[in-house]
């Protein structure tokens, strides 16, 4: 056998791995030296270029504010849209001097001081490269003027974006409330990341109510911006969703004719579809311009909103709390014949005031002389003090505040809008619990008549005489008919809740109570006896009169000379037609004097556009 | 009588080094690195504090690893390699039916009480293996040897290649190769090699590239084609590094880095952070050290006295190379996007164990001499 043998040596082994360790550690250095050649490339020869790429050419993610729901009225009067508006913005990151850049902004546009104090808060909130508004709605001659010399300032942009307009202005604004700028109470209520971007949030009313429903989602866009912040292209997008629109319950017409109704005066009307609970209309005047606040009111014409006598700010309809008078005495009426107190053909004597045994106070009826004989209708079309006196005593307070509950006094109706009081149902426990004190017998009485610790809102009392038209159905009022998606136009209705399960009234004690109220406006000796002319249905009412005057023991009254402040509210509630109610309505003219007078007429308006379509 | 003292000391830390079978020159250099490297992380990670923390951990247990291999006697690791070859072999097998798959890949072995990648254990095996091979063959190689030698490298380099892991594969790959080139492999052989490599180029491309590993090629070739997507990558690391210029931006002042415009900034493109802070200078310095360290690998391997010893020394440290030159030549737009971290840099255990282990060896080789006759 022959075979090659490799004769190991280790010395020319060891000379070959050393050379070859050698030529290896010369390779190692050639291709260092090559990486050093490509860094010197990339560090030195290229350094102005990528330097600028650096500073300039980078992918940003921006935030797409989606468009916010659309809100009409039950016609589809659309009463909330979005119309473009410009706006100027500061992207901080690429303003070197910031204070330099507002300083001379100023020269080419108008900002206010308010401008500049929500731009700073906004600024201590911002993501990295967010551009934030320093002035909203810019006129066509500031865009103009801006346009031409934006050159000079980095960071600065003018974007159009989607602004929330109300085209009818200050109409039915209690109802509808307002969107305005962002602040940090509203970013603890939502979620922060579906807000990028997003500049306005509903504040109050419906807007705020219905936030959710109207904010949408917000969408992702990838954009290349060179060193200025201009955006050079679109890379990738994920588009929002806009917010899903509202359909109220609110007629439009309805409302205009109500608000014009009022004239000067203020007050409040809430018309409710008894069947139910849509509200027809809402309102609480004076009005104001809700546009006023999306743009960022200013100082001077918020002091004017906050300080005028008129207080158009205030929401009487949903806050306004004002004592019943003499419109809770159906409600009483039906109470006492419910609790079989009184009976429908039991009489009384009414000589102008009323005294509790062993006292000498006289409960004295607004009628100085008395209404003489009446019987429950009397007292109830004649509005009769000193028969309600005397029912409220016999009946007594747990009684009462038992009852009225049942139709909804002295709780929140639960409205779908924002600041809605309560009111108050006076009771023998509210009084031990906020004023530890007994509960006296003239409180009764006074309760008797509506007046003293009793307050209900305009809403409430609107509710209540809805349910008392439907034998005490009562709904959970509402101002949203229907949510509508966006994109497909898919309606969601909302669904009218009944509250409470007050069925017990028995017919006849109903009737009859109904048709007193019917006498209260068809009846000769009606109080609201004047709306009745012409009218072309049948309507069930009851006018009011709310002192915020206390009249002495030994004064008396004078329209004449108290003043304009101190008059009484007047009231009025109604429903028609009274046999297949389709309406019911309450009245508030503050220091208005008398219901019959001032409230009822008001009412009769807004039934008139309602059930016959006049305006 | 203090300076008597520090004498003394010197001279006693010398012993325990020596005692410990530790090089000095290495050991300072390493630990160098390592500080720089977790200073840079600090940075990279946007001062991730609890990172950089495990960064340290594992650094230290790196290195006790290393000291621990560095007290193997050479004899041991040269009887040791044909079975820890066998076994890594069998793990990657183990891994191809059982594995776990982590970021896309089939790489590692849960043991329930550890969790690791068998390919790494091949970094080491290969070159053990074929140098212990080629130690009882006479030099230079001869063509059975060769072959056999080329199919010890290609089965566990393939085998890592379709997990895939490419980047590691090369590593492993380019271990063995090492060894056969530092055998004495002739020119000739190897520039027939090339050939064949370059021939066969197009079958790895269509059967053992997978579509993400052909892309990433692609993409290097024009980067703008896909700024988005794979070519990103590449556009913002060559931003980076090019906008430190010569001094760099400074310390935690790189604006790519620290806006996030770098992916993986922590990890394998950790490089364009440092370039993007410290600039030309600092990416000469940086790359003196590493060459430093390989040169002294490199040394090393031709003072030690057996070709087991030589191979194996000479061939860890020309990978250590392979790891600096692939890394930051992808990270400077240079090599296509293979994931090979900056050795002893980035962010991550599993190299940094393996590379400490490796220099345990290198440094087990040097000691070997002491104890010859």
């Amino acid at each position: 056998m022959f075979k090659r043998v490799h004769l190991k040596d280790d010395r020319l082994e060891y000379r070959l791995i050393r050379r070859r360790l050698v030529v290896s550690a010369v390779i190692v250095l050639a291709l260092i030296v090559t990486v050093l050649i490509r860094l010197y490339v990339l560090q030195v020869v290229d350094y102005e270029h990528f330097s600028t790429l650096s500073d300039s050419n980078r992918v940003r993610i921006k935030a797409l504010p989606p468009a916010r729901g659309l809100i009409f009225d039950r016609n589809g009067v659309v009463i909330a849209k979005n119309l473009p508006a410009y706006r100027l913005e500061i992207i901080r990151e690429q303003v070197d001097d910031i204070e330099e850049t507002l300083t001379r902004l100023k020269h080419y546009v108008d900002y206010s001081d308010q401008d500049l104090k929500r731009y700073r808060q906004s600024s201590k909130r911002r993501r990295p490269f967010e551009s934030i508004p320093l002035r909203l709605n810019l006129n066509d001659d500031e865009v103009a003027r801006l346009a031409v010399n934006l050159h000079k300032f980095k960071g600065v942009e003018i974007n159009a974006r989607l602004a929330r307009n109300y085209p009818l202005n200050g109409f039915g604004v209690h109802a509808l409330g307002y969107v305005s700028r962002i602040d940090l109470d509203d970013l603890s209520r939502v979620d922060e990341a579906n807000y990028a971007g997003t500049s306005h949030i509903g504040k109050l009313g419906l807007e705020r109510f219905y936030e959710d429903e109207l904010h949408g989602t917000v969408g992702v866009q990838k954009v290349e911006v060179n060193a200025k912040g201009r955006t050079l292209r679109v890379l990738d997008e994920t588009p929002p969703i806009p917010g899903n629109n509202l359909h109220l319950t609110i007629d439009s017409n309805l409302q205009k004719v109500a608000e014009k109704a009022f004239g000067d005066n203020t007050g409040s009307v809430v018309a409710i579809d008894p069947n139910n609970g849509e509200i027809l209309a809402l309102v609480s005047m004076p009005t104001f311009d809700p546009n006023l606040f999306v743009n960022g009111i200013s100082v001077k014409d918020y002091a004017s909103l906050r300080d005028s006598s008129s207080r158009p700010l205030f929401n009487r309809a949903l806050s306004g709390q004002y004592p019943p008078g003499s419109t809770i005495k159906p409600f009483y009426g039906l109470a006492g014949l419910e609790t079989s107190t009184i009976s429908k053909n039991q009489k009384l004597y009414c000589g102008g005031y009323f005294l509790l045994p062993n006292e000498e106070r006289k409960y004295r009826d607004w009628k100085k002389l008395g209404h003489g004989t009446v019987d429950l209708q009397d007292a109830i079309t004649q509005s009769c003090d000193v028969y309600f006196y005397d029912l409220s005593y016999r009946m007594g307070i747990d009684k009462i505040s038992t009852f009225m509950d049942q139709f909804g006094f002295g709780r929140k109706t639960g409205i779908d809008s924002t600041g809605e009081k309560s009111g108050l149902l006076p009771s023998r426990e509210w009084k031990k619990v906020t004023q530890s004190m007994p509960w006296f017998p003239g409180e009764t009485l006074i309760t008797g008549i509506g007046q003293g610790a009793f307050l209900v809102t305009p809403l409430q009392l609107a509710n209540s005489t809805a349910a008392l038209s439907k034998k005490g159905k009562r709904f959970r009022p509402h101002l949203v008919r229907a949510i509508e998606t966006a994109g497909s136009g898919e309606r969601r209705n909302i669904e009218s809740l009944p509250v409470g399960n007050y069925e017990l009234i028995k017919d006849l004690n109903w009737q009859h109570i109904r048709n007193s109220m019917v006498n209260v406006v068809h009846g000769l000796r009606g109080t609201a006896y004047p709306i009745s002319w012409g009218m072309q249905y049948i309507t069930a009412g009851k006018t009011g009169t709310a002192q915020i005057y206390s009249v002495a023991q030994d004064e008396e009254y004078d329209e004449e000379t108290v003043s304009d402040k101190l008059r009484d509210h007047a009231l009025f509630i109604s429903f028609a037609p009274a046999e297949d109610p389709r309406i019911a309505v309450a009245v508030i003219v503050e220091h208005g004097s008398h219901g019959g007078s001032v409230a009822a007429p008001i009412a009769r308006k807004v039934m008139d556009a309602y059930l016959l379509g006049q305006s | 009588m203090n300076q008597v003292f520090d004498y003394e000391n010197v001279s006693y830390t010398k012993r325990i080094l020596e005692a410990l079978r530790i090089d000095p020159v290495l050991l300072l250099l390493l630990g160098l690195l390592s500080m720089f490297g977790v200073m840079l992380l600090y940075s990279a990670s946007g001062s991730d504090i609890d990172l950089m923390m495990r960064q340290i951990t594992r650094l230290a247990m790196a290195f006790l690893l290393m000291v621990a291999f560095a007290n193997i006697p050479m004899r041991i690791l040269k009887n040791i390699s044909v079975w820890l070859y066998l076994a890594g072999i069998l793990l990657l097998l183990a891994v191809m039916f059982y594995g776990e798959v982590g970021k896309g890949a089939q790489r590692w072995l849960d043991l329930g009480i550890i969790r690791f990648q068998p390919s790494e254990i091949l970094k080491l095996a290969v070159p053990m293996m074929v140098a212990s091979y080629l130690a009882g063959q006479a030099l230079p190689v001869g063509w059975k040897a060769l072959v056999i030698s080329v199919v010890l490298v290609m089965i566990p380099a393939l085998l890592i290649a379709r997990q895939p892991d490419l980047g590691t594969a090369i590593l492993v790959g380019s271990a063995g190769f090492f060894v056969l080139f530092l055998a004495g492999v002739r020119w000739t052989t190897i520039l027939a090699l090339s050939i064949l490599l370059s021939l066969t180029a197009p079958l790895l491309w269509k059967f053992v590239l997978l579509d993400y590993q052909r892309e990433r090629i692609l993409t290097l070739l024009n980067p703008e084609s896909d700024p988005l997507g794979s070519g990103y990558h590449i556009i913002q690391s060559k931003i980076a590094i090019g906008s430190g210029g010569v001094y760099g931006k400074g310390w935690l002042n790189g604006t790519q880095s620290q806006l996030d415009f770098i992916p993986e900034r922590s990890t394998d493109f950790i490089f364009s952070v440092f370039g993007e802070e410290f600039g030309f200078f600092g990416s000469i310095l940086l790359i003196l050290l590493y060459l430093v360290i390989i040169y002294r690998g490199l040394y090393i391997a031709a003072h030690a006295t057996e070709n087991f010893g030589r191979l194996l020394a000479g061939a860890l440290s020309l990978t250590f190379f392979v790891y600096l030159f692939v890394n930051i030549g992808m990270v400077a737009g240079m090599l296509p996007v293979v994931g090979v971290p900056l050795p002893l840099i980035s962010y991550g255990g599993t190299s940094m164990v393996t590379l400490m282990m490796g220099f345990g060896l290198v440094m087990s080789i040097r000691s070997a001499k002491r104890y010859l006759g």
